[in-house]
Formats: structure tokens, sequence, C-alpha cells
């Protein structure tokens, strides 16, 4: 396959470039209405030293509150914490997920009980997933402590044990999303090269590792940057389970406690800059370092 | 209806009445353009006694206006969170409010208060206590009505303090002694020792006891003096490491809240605790259930808050709600009259006996009624009068918490070192230094 440059399009090709552009412009101007803006206020606002609840106080600070976030300690605790949370979950819903999306590729039977059966947590609202979990390891209410003659182990006031709450509700919750990539990319290999190699000799296991996952590399990376920009921005359950307690925060919980719990518009919007460019960078690194192709994705080879 | 053929017939009676009630609390919130205009009052979560005064007073206002509670989340936090999030927004339906008095400055300083003339002011405060009437006043202005005042007395068993030999009442009656008391006869001391606001009033309490104040020049914002690395803030620190390292404190002072303070003092190790009026109608009404033995009740005494220096009168802590009006509502008139109706000393009376919070007029704790059901009444209006206000500064919540991280757990402060840190902490959030 050799991709055309661009001096060999045809008018064709050219106009539907153009149709494209119209097309997608109206989205695209929303896009920016409703990101750009507040994007650019944020940045605009993280220059000052403001508090809303102090508004003769304000002072124009460069770059001050930058510097702030960046040499404070809790700043880098949570980015740790972001990032404990982000890889396991992300490495943990990548294999489960992929286990769950051969099975829905594979059912014979009862192919939409499967199916919806899978997704099923996915549909549910995040926070009333988080109150289920937080209910569930509840030293009071909570069973799974008799169930797994935990004692009366508080899950709740260790850093490490809650952060595995955590991340085992956000597994529960996010997998079926991952899954359902991967079952994108599964139906894309063609049936053919399996059924070649077989002919062939190779075991599942070869056919696995040689045949399938080769094929659907595209949607395996969109599917991990996906679950990973959604994983970096993880909030609802910590702010249900732990509220950061016991150093639980997670950045988009400290841009929160900045921003709406401080009123320290400055600062928190200051957090919030870099919380984005962190967003950002991880997209690029994917994007760029990985090839990640998200027009493979449809399938459009 | 184009979507008849789809929708179902249960699905139609839903929308139909969620279109009902949408219409219906469109028209209360106009409040029917001629009729009587409708306030709202965002209120803390109480037994529904606010809710019962909002009625009374509607009752009474002869038709000048009907007041609708509105119910705030449990956590003061969150309430400050809500009631900050709603006036930033020059929300024009908030006329009337319930502030926890820690936070009328902070709203005071950003404007989100309309503040009563000196005339107004005059009958707001008229018999009030002093701390009250400090934590409502902002550069010299009254931005809110005083409207309950709470306070921390000290709760003991008295059968534990015969065997100890100590008598609480007695004047010159200080943390030493107490915890010493506590130790002799096995039982324990209860406070607050969780990281959150009520951790912050016993260092305050302390503090003040010593003689000392955590800042001072709060009306100046973030340019505060931070004064808590002083002879008072290392006193305070010194009494809290005394008492988290002995034997008298609970097992889990490091996540009390005042309920499991309270059940300490029912338990086996019951001594003395530290709380806020509201126990003796928790215990009363713990013993009328049966959740706790009547004879606990019956061996409940009541003494003012213990001295840091022995002589010195303590300062206890203070705490209550003061009723402030929006300075976006449409009907600020109208506000200022009901928040008049809901702070007359009858219905601080009525709120008294109904809710249990103690009233912000010291007139009222001569009612014969209020003697009656309350008969620690004396000791709390005293102690009332001698509280001292949480620091008055629009910093407040900042402050709170800086004091709560460098002070938590209370086993680990030690006076030669956390004051110090807390205090350049402090300054250092204050100037956006540091994260909070």
């Amino acid at each position: 396959m050799s991709a055309p440059s661009r001096a060999e399009l045809s008018d064709r090709g050219r106009a539907e470039r153009r149709l494209g552009l119209v097309l997608s412009a109206p989205a695209v101007a929303v896009m920016l209405l409703v990101t750009a803006y507040p994007l650019a206020n944020a940045l605009y606002l993280s220059l000052f030293r403001y508090r809303l609840t102090a508004p003769d106080d304000r002072r124009f600070v460069w770059f001050s509150n930058y510097a702030t976030a960046l040499g404070d300690p809790l700043f880098w605790q949570d980015v740790l914490t972001t990032l404990v949370i982000t890889a396991v979950t992300v490495a943990v819903e990548v294999v489960i997920g992929f286990a769950f999306a051969l099975v829905m590729h594979r059912a014979v039977f009862a192919r939409r009980t499967v199916r919806t059966a899978i997704l099923l947590p996915y549909g549910i609202v995040t926070v009333i997933s988080a109150f289920a979990w937080k209910y569930a390891f509840d030293l009071q209410s909570g069973f799974v402590n008799s169930w797994f003659g935990a004692g009366d182990f508080a899950w709740f006031s260790h850093r490490w044990a809650s952060l595995l709450v955590i991340v085992l509700s956000e597994i529960w919750k996010t997998t079926p999303f991952v899954s359902l990539l991967l079952l994108a990319g599964l139906a894309q290999v063609p049936g053919d090269l399996g059924e070649a190699a077989t002919v062939d000799g190779a075991t599942a296991w070869q056919r696995l590792w040689r045949v399938t996952i080769p094929n659907m590399r595209a949607a395996i990376l969109v599917a991990v940057l996906f679950r990973t920009l959604d994983a970096w921005r993880i909030f609802d359950n910590v702010f249900v389970m732990t509220s950061g307690q016991g150093k639980t925060e997670t950045l988009s919980f400290l841009t929160y406690r900045q921003t709406i719990t401080r009123t320290a518009i400055g600062l928190g919007d200051a957090v919030g800059v870099l919380l984005f460019l962190s967003v950002v960078l991880i997209a690029a690194v994917f994007i760029r370092g990985f090839r990640v192709d998200l027009s493979q994705v449809r399938g459009d080879r | 209806m184009v979507e008849r053929s789809r929708t179902g017939p249960g699905r139609r009676a839903v929308r139909g009445s969620v279109a009902t009630a949408l219409l219906a609390s469109g028209l209360a919130a106009c409040g029917g353009g001629g009729g009587a205009p409708t306030l709202h009052w965002y209120v803390n979560p109480d037994n529904g006694g606010q809710d019962r005064l909002a009625r009374a007073c509607s009752a009474a206002s002869g038709g000048r206006y009907r007041i609708e509670t509105a119910l705030l989340p449990a956590d003061a936090s969150q309430q400050r969170e809500q009631l900050v999030r709603r006036l930033a927004a020059k929300d024009s339906g908030l006329d009337l409010m319930s502030l926890d008095p820690v936070f009328v400055a902070e709203a005071a300083n950003a404007g989100f208060l309309r503040p009563f003339t000196p005339a107004e002011a005059a009958g707001f405060t008229q018999g009030v206590f002093p701390a009250a009437v400090r934590s409502s006043t902002w550069k010299g202005r009254l931005y809110a009505a005083p409207f309950w005042a709470g306070t921390q007395v000290l709760w003991y068993r008295r059968s534990v303090a015969r065997k100890a030999g100590v008598d609480p009442a007695a004047p010159g009656f200080t943390w030493d002694k107490m915890i010493d008391a506590a130790e002799r006869t096995g039982t324990t001391v209860g406070e607050q020792g969780n990281k959150y606001e009520g951790y912050m009033v016993w260092i305050n309490a302390l503090v003040e006891s010593a003689g000392g104040h955590v800042l001072t020049g709060g009306e100046d914002g973030a340019k505060a003096r931070i004064t808590i690395d002083g002879p008072a803030g290392r006193r305070a620190a010194g009494v809290i490491r005394r008492l988290a390292r002995s034997r008298a404190a609970s097992p889990t002072l490091a996540t009390d809240i005042e309920e499991q303070a309270r059940s300490l003092l029912n338990g086996p190790r019951g001594g003395f605790l530290l709380n806020w009026g509201y126990v003796w109608q928790a215990e009363t009404g713990d013993a009328k259930a049966g959740t706790i033995a009547g004879s606990v009740v019956d061996d409940l005494g009541w003494a003012p808050y213990p001295q840091v220096t022995e002589g010195v009168k303590a300062k206890p802590p203070f705490g209550g709600i003061e009723l402030a009006v929006g300075a976006y509502g449409r009907h600020k008139a109208e506000a200022v009259d009901a928040a008049r109706c809901v702070t007359t000393a009858d219905n601080m009376k009525r709120y008294m006996l109904d809710s249990g919070n103690p009233a912000a007029r010291a007139a009222v704790y001569d009612d014969p009624e209020v003697v009656k059901r309350f008969p620690m009444a004396g000791l709390l209006r005293d102690s009332i009068d001698a509280a001292a206000p949480r620091p008055v500064t629009p910093y407040y919540g900042d402050v709170s918490g800086a004091i709560q991280s460098r002070w938590h757990p209370p086993a680990s402060v030690d006076p030669a070192t956390t004051p110090r840190r807390s205090a350049s902490f402090i300054s250092q959030v204050l100037r956006d230094k540091a994260l909070l």
C-alpha cells in the first residue's frame, strides 16, 4: 500500500477533502467555543493571585502560580497517586478487556446476553458505582470484610488499601469500554489469516500473538490512549470514597479543591492548566511516539 | 404529540407529572406577580426547627412575604461551598442563609451579603453574646444576625470525679488536673481530634484560653499577622500533646468527631468529655430510647471549660449559626424583616426548645421553660458569654485547613516545632506560595 503524495491528489480527491472540511466546520466551531474559550480564560486567570471571595486582592503575578504548584510536594504526591492509578487500571483493563472482547467475538450462543452482561457496568453512572463500592467496603454497611474474612480492617484508613478499592471500582466500571474498542479491532482481523496459520500448524497461543494481536495493534493503542487519558483525569471515585483523605488525592481533585473549595481561582487554574498540558503530552506521546492512527479504527485500510 | 405512537401511557404519565412539577415550582419561584413574595432561606440541616420557624414567620408577616426553606448539605464546608457557588453566580433566588459564624467574614468581604444599617443592627445585637456579634461583624458593619450560639462545656461522670477526688466545677480546674484525674481512675477525656473543623475548634479554644490568638488583624486579609507561634500557641500544643500521649486519650483520638467522643463518655471508660451543648438533649434522648442506661444521665455532670493556666478563666469555643441576607436577592427589605422575625428572643427560645440549639440572646436563658428543659442553662449562658470566636478573616478556610494539616495527628504535636511550622505554612498558603 503506497500513500499518494499531496501532488498526486486527483481532482476528485481534492473535492472530497474540501467537502470534508466544510462538513466538519460547524463541529470545529462549536468545539472552539466550548473548549478554547474556557481554556484561554483559565490560562489568563492562572497568571493572577486571585480569590473569588477577595476580589480586591487580585494581583498579576506572571507564572508564580505555576512555580508554586510545581515546587509543592503535594502536587508531586498527587502526580504519583494519579500515575499509579492510571498505570494499574490501564494495564489490568487491557488484559481483562481483551479476554472479554474474545468472549464477545467468539460467543456462539446467547451472543446478545453475553455482550449486554459484559457492557452493563459501563452503563452505570460513575458516582453511583463509586457509592456502591464504597458501601461494599465500608466497615458498618459493607459485606466485603465478612465475606473475605478481613475482620475490622478499615479499607479507607490506609493509603494503598483505599487506592486499591478505587482502582478496583475503576477497573470494574471501564473495562467494558476497553473490550468494546478491542472487539472492533478483533472484527477487523481477516479470518483467513488465522485459518492460514492453522494450516501451517500454529497453536492457538501462537495465532493470538503472531496473527491476531499484530493485526489489531491500532485498535489496542487507541484503547490504551483513550483509557489513559480517562484514567489520568479520575475524579468521581476519589471524591465519593475518600474525598482525597489519606494521600489518595488525584490531580483533578487537587484542581477541584483549589478552585472550588478554596476559591483560589489563580492557583487552581494553574494546576488545571498543568493537568491539561499533561493530557496533551500523553496524547502527543501516543500519537507521535506510537504512531496511533485514529483513522485506522474506522477500518479505512 | 408527534411521539404518541412511540411513547407508552406509563411514560407519558411520568412526563406529565414532571411537567406539572416543573410548572408548579416555576410558579412558586415567581411568587405570583401581585401576591406576597417568596423568600428562599437556605438552612443547615436540623430537626426541622428552622422550617417551622419559617412557617411561623410567614404567618406572622400578615401576607408581606412567605419563607420557603431549602436544605444545604450536612457538612459545614460543603454548605459553604454551595453558598459560595450560588453567591458567586449572583443567585437572585438566595434571600436568606444560615451561615456558620466562621464564614461570615469571607462572604461579607466578597460582597455576597447585604450589610445591616446601624438602625437594623441595633435590634439584631441587643442583648446578644459578644462572640456572636464579633463573628457577624466585618470592618465595623454587621453582616449577619446572630441566630443561635453554641459553646462547649466540660461534661463528666460525677462518679468518676468523686472517685478521683476532684471538683471540675471548682474555679481553677485545669486541663492538667483533668488529665491527671482521668489517668488515676483509668477513664478517658473525650475530644475531637479528627482532621476536620472540630479539631480546629479545640486548638483555637486552647490558644485563646492561654491568652493568645491564632492570628490578629484578620481585616487585612492575606496580610494578617499569624501569631500562633507564640507562648499561647506553645501552651496549647503542650496540652494537646499531653492528652494525646496519655492513657486518658481515646484510642481513636486522631479520627474522633463529636459523636465518637460522646459515646466514649457512655462507655465503661467514660470520664470526661469536651463537647457542644447538644450533648444534653442527645444523652436524655438516648436514655429515653433505651440505647444507653438511664443511670448515665443521672451521673452526668457539667462544668465550665477547663483552664489552661490555673486561675485564668478559659475561653471556650464559639459556634452556632448566623442569619445573613443575600446581596443579590430580589426582596431584600422583606428578607431583613424575616431575619428580624426569626431572631426575636421569643423565636430563639422556641427554636432552643425545639432543636436544642442555644439562643444567641442572653435573656432567653432566664426563661423558666428553658431552665426546666436545660438544667445547665446558666452555665451555657456564662460559657457563651466568655467564649472566643475563631479568627475572623476572609481566609478562614485556608487558616483552619493549614493548621489542621500541621497539627494532625494530635499525638504528633510538639510545642517546640508544631506552632512554628504551622505559622509559616499559614503565611505561605495565604500568599499562594503553597497548595493546601
